[in-house]
Formats: C-alpha cells, structure tokens, sequence
C-alpha cells in the first residue's frame, strides 16, 4: 500500500483468556502532516486501535495477530527498551483527561522535561530548555519558572490539556494519537485545543490519529476518517466524501443523529444499543439494528469494497442505491405548540454559594407545553438555576413561582402539589437511580409518594415503563443491568409518575452516546406532544437544543445575556457572547 | 448486559470485569447476601469459617465433654500429660483440658456482645454525621475523636480501675470504643453515597430525613459494614482475651482461656500445655475471624473473579 | 495552608482538653467515697484523711480539677497512693524504657514494611505477594500478647533459647544497655504492626500503578525505574504514611500488654500495676499521658498528609 508513516495491517487485538476480540480486521495508514479521524460509540474498541500505535494494550488484553508499523519498524519486532524510545519519542499520546493523565505530585517542569530527558538524552540542559519553552510557545503557555513550577492542580482544564499537548510535540515526535482530548472542555477551550493540534500537525508534518465520538469535532478537524463499529471499520474514506455521501447504513444513521445546528432535519435515534466484546453476532455485527438487514447480513460479515475514489465499505449493500430511510418530523421543535399559559415564572433571582453570588436577578418564564433551553458553559450557572427551582439548592432571593404559588426555597417545605409538579432528571445515569433497588421499586416509590392509596402498583409501573418504550420486565432488573440510555429512560419513567407539569432536564443526554441521545430526545418529543409537558432543557450543546427547544436562554457568570425563540436566536444573534458560542460550535457542514 | 458509555466500555471488557453472559453487575459493590454468597466461594473464607466453626463449637459444647470440673484438683500442679488428665495439670492441679472446655464461652459472648454494640452505634453516628454535612457533623465528630484519642486498652483499663473488674463494663467500653472507628469508615463511605444524584432525587421529592438515611444511605454502604462487622469481631476476641489475660475480666477461680494464659505463664518451660491450648485457641479464632472478614472484603470489590 | 495546620492544632488542643475531663472523671466514677475506695483494705482513718488531703478531695469538683490539670501542665502528677512516691519520680525511668522500645520496633517496622508493600505490588499475585498477603492477615489477626508468647515459646523457652523472657533490667540500668532484653519485645510490635503498613503500601501502589499518569509516563517513554520511584512512590506513599503514624500511635497503647507479657519495665507495666491497686494517680497520670501522644501523632500524621500532598499544600485556602 502507500507509504504512510503508520500502516496499520489487519489488527487484530483479544481478550486474554476469552474467546472474544476487541477490534479485528483493522487495516488503515495515515501520511505525515494528515489527520484520521476514527469516529465511533460505546464498545467500538476506537481506543483500542489508538493505543495500538503505540504499542500499548489495556490490561486483559493482547494482540492476536496482524501489524503495526510505525515509521517503517513493526511494533511486535520492538524490544522493551526500543518500545520506550519509541513511546513518546516517535509516537507521542494526547490523553483524553489530563486531569488524571497529569502527576498531580509533580511540578510541570518535571513532566515536561522527563520526555526530552528520555528521549533527548544527548541534549545538555540548555538545549532542553529552550526546546521546553519553544514548545510551551507553539500552545500558547507562558514559559517562565513561575508556571513552569505549578502542580497540575493548579492549571484549569484547558490548561492541563494545553501542557499534555506541549508534553507530546516536545520530542517532535513522527505520530500522535489523540484520545478525545476536548471532552470534558468547554465549547469555546475545545475550539482552541482543536486549532492548537491542527497548526502543530501541519507545521511539523506530523501524522495524527484523532479518535473521538464527536462527529461534528472530526468533521472540522480531520482529512480522512474511518467509522468503528462494534470493533470493525466499517467505512472510511476522506472527510468529504464520509459526510456528503456515506454509504454504510450505520454511518448513514450516525449522521442522522448528531444534533444539526442549521436545523435543517430532526435528530433521528438507532434503536437498540451496540454489542460489546464478546457478545457480538454472527456476520454482520450491525444487523441487529439495521433496517437494510437480509439474510446474508447475519450470516457473514461483509468483505471491504471500494466503492470510489478510495471509499471503502463494508456492508452487502454498499452497491445499492441509498435508500432513504423513511424518517419522519420535518424541522426542529416539537408537534405540540406551546400554550400562552404560564406554568413556572423565575423572578429577580440571585443565587449564592456559600459567600460567592453565583446567579444574578435572574428572570424567565416557561409557558405550557414549551421548552425553554438554558444554554451556558460551565461555571454559567445553569445546573445551580436548576436546581433552585427544583428546590434543590434553597440558598437564594428572589421568587420560583409555580402557577400562582411562590414556592419555598427548600424542597422539603414545599407543598406535596409543588414537589409533584415539578420533576428534575439529572446528567449522570449511573448516579440518579439507587444501585441497590430494582427499577419497580424505584419507580414504585414515586407512586407511593405522589398517588398513594392504589392497589394495582405493578400494572402502573409497567404502565409508566412502557411509556418510555421500555419493556414491563426491566421492572426486575437493578440499574447496572441496564445501558446508560436505558437508565435515563428510567429516570424519565420515574419523573413521569408523578405526572408533572414542568420536567427539568439537567445535561441528561451529556453522557450518552450520539444516537442513544437522539433517541432520547425522539422520546422527549413525543412525550411533549402526548402529554403537554412544560420542558426546562439544560445543555451545553448548541446544536442540540435546534431539535427540541421553542426558546432558549443563554447563560453565562451566573446572568442570562440573550433570551428568544430559537431559530432566531441561532440564526441571527444579538448578544455578543452568543455570537462567540456559535462561533466556536463545531459543525458538521453539509 | 451491562454497558457503559464512551470507552469505558472496553475498559471494562478488558479488565475482565464484564463477565461473559449471565453476570449482574460487577464493579459496583452488590447486595449483602450476594458478597456473602461469594465470599463464601472463596477457600480462605472457608478455611476461616471453619476455623471459626470449630471454637465456636468447643466453647460451646465444651463444658458438656469435659472429664472434671473446672474447679477440681486432679493431679499435682504442672504435671505432664497423663491419664488421669489428658493435658495435664495447671498451676494449682486442676485439669487442663477441663478448664480449657470451659474458657471459651466467656470470650464469645463478651466480643460477640461488645462488637454488636460497636457496630449498631457507629453505624448510626456515621450515617447521620455523614448525612446531616453541618453542625451535626463537627459535634459527632468532636466527640469521636475524643474517644478515638484513647488507645482501647488504657480506656478499658482506665474504666476498670474506677469501678472495677466487671463483665458488663467490658462489653461497654470495648463496643464504645469500637464505636467511633466504626462510625468513621461508614461516614468516610456514605459521604460519596450522599452526593449522588438519587439522594438528591429524594430530597427533591420530600423524603423524610429518616428514611433517606435508612432507606437509601444504608443499604449502599453494606460492604463497608460487613467488613467493619468481621474486623471488629476480630479486635473484640482480642481486646477481650487481652483485658482477661491481664487479669481484669473473668477472676479466679473460674476458667478464662485469657486467664488461663497469665495464670499458667510462669511454669511455661514445664507445662507448656497450659498456655499452649488457650493460646491455640484465641490465635485460630481470630485468624478464622479475620480470614471470614477478608474474604468478605474481596468480595465487596469484587476481586473474586475467576483466574485471578 | 498555614489555616489548615493552626485548625488541627487548634482541635488537637480541644481533643486534649476533653481527653483530660474523662480521665479526670474516672475519679468521679470510683464507688463511694474516692480515698477509701482507692486504698481499699489499707483504710485506716489517717491515711484515708491523708489521701483526701492530697488529692483535694474536700473542694469542689472544678476546683479539684484545676488543680490535678495545673500539676500535669507543670510536670507535678501527684504522689503514688500505693508507693507514696512522686508518680513523675516512678514512672521517669519508665517512660524512656518504654520510649526506647517503642522507637526501635518503629524504626524497624516503617522501612521494612514500605519496602515490602513496594515488593508485594510489583509481584503482584505470584508467589512472594501470595504468602506476604497471607502472613499478612495471620499477623494482623493475632492479638499482640498472643505474638510475644507465641514468641517466648520459639525463642526464649522451648524450641530456641536466644532471647531472655523476661525483661530484667536493674532499676539503675536503661533499655539500651541491656539491648538483649529489648529484642523480643520490640519484635512483638514489630509483628503486629507490619501488616498493616504493607498491606496499605501494598495496595496504593497497585492503585497507583494503574493511575492514568503512570499509564501516561509509561506511554511518555520514561525507563521503568523512574516510573516506579519518580512517579508511582511518592504518590502511593501518601497513605502509607499516615498509617505508619497511626499505628506509631497505637503503639502508644500496644505497649501495655507488650510489657506485661515480657515484664518489661515500662509505663504500660506500671499502668496495669497501677490498676490492679487502684493507684488512681499513677493510673490517670499513665493514661493521659498515653492519649496526649496519640492524639499528638494522629497531629503528625495529619500534618504530614498535608504537607506530602501538592494540593493541600498550595491550596489558596
């Protein structure tokens, strides 16, 4: 094949002591100064093929059979110490959280010289010197001994990240993996991140391998991509022709699933969720959730074929015509108006925590049926307006006023009505259901609460289950039997019980996965439009809120700066700040 | 089947924590009857349990097997082995094997007794200590290190020379002073519990202070308790043989397995049966106790996964 | 950081003060009348007024109080009731004995167990990690006077004859120089305290051995030496630390059944000695004395993590 500095041939990496694999069949090669991206969800193995560049396998696993060749050496041929000086000198890592990647018991200057030291070890002091504060330049961190003295602790989010990227270009390495580097930052941080590798990539002629499950960052950053699925490519090609005309059905609903901030479409789910090692089917791994699915795709997995210009696919009926998968909705919000009745009315709110004000005179209503957005990045304040109109955080002045009642700040001094009323779902699936009871229980108990005195609990709660699309007998089942998606619909099922007016909905699809989160938001329109919900939708996701919300707020210090009916706000915005956000959003651009 | 988003997912497929098919969760800590079921399945933690077992079952049944009083004289004092008496004789002549029957029963109740109090009572402390995060908190706190602050013993020998050598106040101190290390561990685990979002889910719709704390804290720091549950029993049996063997537990002339040992300690180069057996007997119980604890600490973690 | 070293101070202060209330309070517990209780058969009218007298025992309580706590801070702990000595006289010897003991067997333990954590974590379940870990809960479970017999037995009585099994040491003597006498006692604490500094050193480090940043210093091509010593230690250390210092502080209290097994004369002798008479001075004396080091070593141990840990200590707070 070509002669790319990373030629990756027919990986193929198991589980020790089971018969399973984690990713197979995995051949790809990338040319200096290009940029792969490798898209994927859950259980896809993505990370895997990153750390594979490297030499490197988890715990439990090993590789079975097939190459790497890096820089023209193959990995497998390397002894211990060549693997070491191939690390971080050849091929140089972008950790996902720099965070823990960091050693918090060591000052920057430690970790930044240690590479050079390693791989640069015929340097004198001087020369690592310069080369540290060259590098610190290239990301844009100050280079005095003041900085280079601080732990890690001390640097904010963006910063550690900056730092981890300053460790890898150090030793001017050939190759770099990045391993989803911007989750967890900031819209605004990741856009400069993003750049910061770009321009780093070109002028060094580095070779990058960009993993990632966020399409939208892969489409602004990446020159060709490869789509994983369930430890598979199953397509790859350059960045245009995989998001203009894909052609594995996969690809195809992923696309259909990622928010689009034009608002041109609604977002579309997947339906089931993807397998993981060692629990795969036979052929064709995605058949279980693909439309276009016949026999022969569950019986052998389809062999990659060039279906023009260098994209190559896998799937029996790549050659085919798309057919488009018959989606219905038309454009962004939902089939219910909103009503002119006001159901929750924030008035002159300030918020505190402890001694620092955090919320300042803020004002908003939600009308019946509506779905007001609160948008805002981190640190804006929108998770603690949140909670103080749930009653979760009672350290503030001004009025919650729900229908005609100024409620109490605290939840506990409120009125049943009010409690029941008002619903909050939290961000963190794994977190917002007791481990130690079934989802019957769970879901029982907020009947108990809010419509005591019946005695058909079982029907009612399979009754409230299926009304979240899932099925009576997750009724036994303990929330760690259940995926992420399927707890939140739990979740959901648990604030629909009390039959509430306004439902709170705090970053709820933040940890879910792309098409997992576009079916939960198919389910809350729906929902919206059965029941006359009032939805109050908390993101940090701009291109989200197009598929749900009627209005949006956006936030940030604690103040909302621009409040208005969606598409207006999206498409001509008047607050600077909100200008700035969209700015930096990343778009898939078709 | 379990899942997970983003690539955790393959981390737990590859750290062999996702067990292939039929499993039910994994990292997380289960049910209590669920670690006791699988430490069960460990051989250390049979091994312990039958160690356990076998005192238990001497202490116990003991008295009713044993060839002579505790208080008779059978032989002249330290003689060997003999068939009049099968270990021989103690210090004054009486039977060894007689009185190391009935030492146990005393030992048993007491740390059985003191470790059940410890328990209840630090439990308690620590869950509303971690529960109410304010002024209750520090006072419980306060209050818990001064206890901590005495070393078990001196507290206990403190007590004793106030008012005396008696059962009841050696069960008393000795759970006391388990109480605030307890009361520790479980605040330490149930403060991660409390900040999770389904407390605040209950908060949100009105539960009562109570039943949060009992209905939702406590059934997810079960591991934690389990393992505090068998390291205390196992620091009781030797808090109390200790207080025993020095003299301020069970007086003479009854049988003690701790009193055993100081009574006969000085004629060890002659009888050294005399020591030899409650020695035995207090050193097995409390490695059977802390194997029984161990194993139930792994299977907390979940460390009983096959091939490790 | 500064504020966070005078707040533990400042509780470690409180600590003490209540610790010197319950101790005081024993003399309130003892049955009936304090002076007849504490000399028992030996209650003749004079000695009795006489130990009233010297324990102000006809004032109020809360002076009574201020007065026994005024003596401790000025180095006065009253007069034996059993001896009539000055307890600071009988128990001086005493207390460098036992300071002695303690100080050998730590400065045995600490080293020893961190290195056998460090070992049993990079051999992790072979063999060496396997009968460690096991020796480990042997040892732990064991109540201490069942080691120091259990250590007569093997090395002083009936299978080897190296180590004497009792302590004798003339009262004009110290511990260090009759060093042989120290061996066997200071191996008992040495014993019961090893298992737990390895096993926490032991599983910090596998805990930190598969943290992201070894992962990531691994994957920065650092040699494997650096990792381990640069990296991994002095972060697995942290709670190892603050164990060592806690059972430094438990050996506060280990001593007394350690000396009793051994007749070793230390405080934790006299302590039980004192109890059995009933000699309150001497006992309340012993046991404040006790609790004051462990609180003041749980102090240590709590500065030490703060000092140790990055964060603690250039937090802005």
């Amino acid at each position: 094949m070509s002669a790319g500095v990373v030629d990756v041939q027919d990986l193929c990496i198991e589980l020790v002591g089971q018969d399973a694999d984690v990713v197979d069949e995995i051949s790809l090669t990338i040319t200096p100064g290009e940029v792969l991206g490798v898209v994927g969800e859950s259980g896809s193995g993505k990370t895997t093929v990153g750390m594979a560049l490297l030499g490197h396998v988890r715990r439990g696993g090993r590789v079975g059979h097939g190459a790497v060749v890096v820089d023209g050496r193959d990995l497998a041929q390397l002894g211990e110490r060549e693997l070491r000086r191939l690390r971080g000198g050849t091929v140089a890592y972008i950790p996902q959280d720099p965070g823990t990647a960091l050693n918090p018991a060591l000052r920057l200057r430690r970790q930044l010289f240690e590479v050079l030291e390693a791989h640069a070890g015929e340097w004198d002091g001087e020369e690592r010197d310069a080369r540290v504060r060259e590098t610190l330049e290239e990301v844009a961190l100050p280079s005095d001994d003041a900085f280079l003295s601080r732990y890690p602790h001390q640097l904010s989010g963006g910063q550690q990240q900056r730092v981890a990227i300053a460790m890898a270009f150090a030793c001017r390495p050939r190759v770099i993996v990045c391993d989803e580097p911007t989750t967890g930052l900031d819209v605004t941080t990741q856009a400069r991140v993003l750049e910061t590798v770009r321009d780093l990539c070109r002028s060094h002629a580095v070779a990058a391998l960009y993993v990632s499950h966020d399409l939208a960052v892969v489409a602004e950053l990446a020159d060709r991509v490869a789509v994983m699925y369930a430890g598979r490519i199953v397509e790859s090609g350059t960045r245009d022709q995989l998001f203009t005309a894909p052609r594995h059905p996969y690809t195809r609903r992923l696309l259909r699933a990622v928010p689009d901030l034009a608002g041109k479409r609604a977002v579309v789910g997947i339906p089931g969720y993807a397998p993981l090692p060692g629990g795969r089917p036979e052929g064709c791994t995605f058949h279980p959730r693909c439309t276009l699915a016949s026999d022969r795709c569950r019986e052998t997995f389809p062999a990659p074929q060039d279906v023009g210009g260098g994209q190559i696919v896998r799937c029996h009926h790549a050659a085919e015509a798309p057919r488009e998968v018959k989606v219905e909705g038309g454009a962004a919000a939902a089939a219910a108006s909103p009503g002119p009745e006001v159901v929750l009315a924030v008035r002159g709110l300030d918020a505190h925590h402890g001694t620092r004000d955090t919320l300042f005179e803020i004002e908003l209503e939600l009308h019946r049926c509506e779905c007001l957005a609160l948008v805002g990045e981190s640190g804006s304040g929108k998770t603690t307006l949140a909670r103080c109109v749930a009653g979760l955080h009672k350290d503030y002045t001004g009025d919650v006023v729900l229908g005609d009642d100024v409620l109490a700040p605290a939840a506990r001094k409120r009125p049943g009505a009010a409690r029941k009323d008002i619903q909050y779902i939290f961000q963190n699936p794994y977190a917002s259901l007791n481990p130690r009871r079934t989802v019957g229980q769970t879901i029982a108990r907020q009947l108990e609460l809010f419509d005591p005195g019946r005695k058909d609990m079982q029907r009612r709660v399979v009754e409230c289950l299926e009304r979240v699309a899932l099925s009576g007998s997750a009724a036994n089942r303990y929330p760690d039997q259940l995926s992420g998606g399927e707890r939140q619909r739990v979740a959901i099922a648990r604030a629909l019980a009390a039959e509430p007016t306004v439902m709170i909905c705090d970053e709820i699809t933040s940890a879910l996965d792309v098409s997992v989160q576009a079916a939960i938001i198919e389910l809350l329109r729906d929902l919206r439009g059965e029941i006359g919900l009032g939805l109050l939708f908390i993101t940090h996701n701009l291109a989200l809120i197009r598929t749900i919300a009627d209005r949006v707020a956006v936030m940030t210090q604690g103040r909302i700066v621009e409040l208005g009916p969606t598409a207006t706000l999206l498409e001509r915005p008047s607050a600077p700040y909100t200008q700035q956000l969209l700015a930096n959003t990343p778009n898939i651009a078709v | 089947m379990s899942q997970q988003t983003v690539d955790s997912a393959l981390d737990l497929a590859l750290d062999g924590s996702v067990p292939p098919a039929g499993g039910s969760g994994r990292l997380q800590r289960r049910p209590w009857l669920g670690i006791l079921a699988s430490a069960l399945r460990m051989t250390r933690t049979r091994i312990g349990l039958a160690i356990v077992v076998l005192i238990l079952l001497v202490a116990v049944f003991g008295p009713l097997i044993a060839p002579y009083s505790p208080t008779e004289f059978v032989a002249p004092p330290n003689s060997p082995p003999s068939s009049d008496a099968l270990f021989g004789a103690d210090a004054l002549g009486r039977d060894v094997w007689s009185r190391f029957l009935y030492g146990g029963l005393s030992v048993l109740w007491m740390s059985a007794a003191a470790t059940l109090l410890g328990v209840v009572l630090g439990v308690t402390v620590g869950l509303v200590a971690a529960y109410s995060r304010n002024w209750v908190d520090d006072v419980l706190m306060r209050g818990n290190d001064v206890v901590l602050a005495f070393p078990q013993i001196i507290l206990a020998l403190l007590a004793v020379s106030a008012l005396g050598a008696k059962l009841w106040l050696i069960v008393l101190i000795v759970g006391l002073t388990h109480a605030p290390r307890v009361a520790r561990v479980i605040r330490g685990a149930a403060q991660e519990v409390v900040e999770r979002d389904f407390v605040k889910a209950a908060e949100a719709v009105g539960e009562k202070r109570s039943r949060i704390i009992f209905g939702e804290l406590l059934p997810n720091v079960t591991s934690p308790l389990l393992v505090e549950l068998g390291l205390r029993m196992t620091y009781s049996i030797a808090l109390v043989a200790a207080i025993s063997f020095l003299g301020f537990g069970l007086q003479p002339p009854a049988a003690d397995w701790g009193l055993m040992i100081n009574e006969n300690r000085l004629s060890i180069t002659v009888q050294p049966w005399s020591v030899l057996l409650p020695v035995l007997a207090i050193g097995l119980l409390t490695v059977g106790t802390n194997l029984v604890t161990d194993g139930i600490a792994r299977a907390a973690i979940g460390l009983d996964r096959k091939g490790h | 950081m500064r504020k966070m070293i005078l707040q533990r101070l400042a509780l470690g202060v409180l600590t003490l003060w209540l610790i010197s209330l319950i101790v005081f309070a024993a003399l309130l517990a003892l049955p009936g009348d304090a002076a007849t209780a504490i000399l028992g058969r030996e209650a003749t009218p004079d000695r009795v007024a006489a130990l009233r007298d010297q324990l102000n025992l006809d004032d109020s309580i809360v002076s009574q109080y201020l007065q026994w706590i005024g003596g401790v801070l000025s180095g006065s702990f009253g007069t034996s009731a059993a001896t009539q000595e000055p307890v600071s006289e009988l128990l001086s010897a005493r207390v460098g004995n036992s300071a002695f003991l303690v100080l050998v067997a730590a400065l045995v333990a600490i080293p020893l167990s961190i290195g056998l954590g460090v070992l049993m974590a990079m051999r992790r379940d072979r063999p060496v990690d396997h009968i460690g870990s096991t020796l480990s809960l042997v040892l732990a479970a064991l109540p201490e006077f069942v080691i120091g017999i259990g250590l007569i037995l093997l090395f002083a009585t009936s299978v080897f004859q190296w180590f004497p099994a009792v302590s004798l040491i003339a009262p004009d003597q110290r511990a260090w120089d009759v060093p042989d006498v120290v061996v066997l006692p200071a191996l008992t604490l040495v014993l019961a305290v090893v298992p737990y500094i390895s096993r926490i050193m032991r599983g910090s480090m596998i805990e930190v051995l598969e943290s992201e940043y070894v992962t990531m210093a691994r994957l920065k091509g650092i040699s494997e030496r650096e990792v381990i010593w640069r990296h991994a230690v002095p972060n697995a250390i942290v709670p190892a630390i603050q164990v060592a210092a806690l059972q430094l502080a438990w050996m506060a209290g280990g001593v007394v059944l350690v000396e009793f097994v051994f007749s070793y004369p230390g405080i934790g002798q006299a302590l039980v000695g004192a109890v059995e008479n009933r000699d309150m001075p001497v006992v309340q004396t012993v046991t404040i004395l006790g609790a004051g080091i462990y609180v003041l070593l749980n102090l240590v141990a709590d500065l030490l993590t703060i000092l140790v840990t990055p964060k603690l200590r250039t937090s802005a707070r």
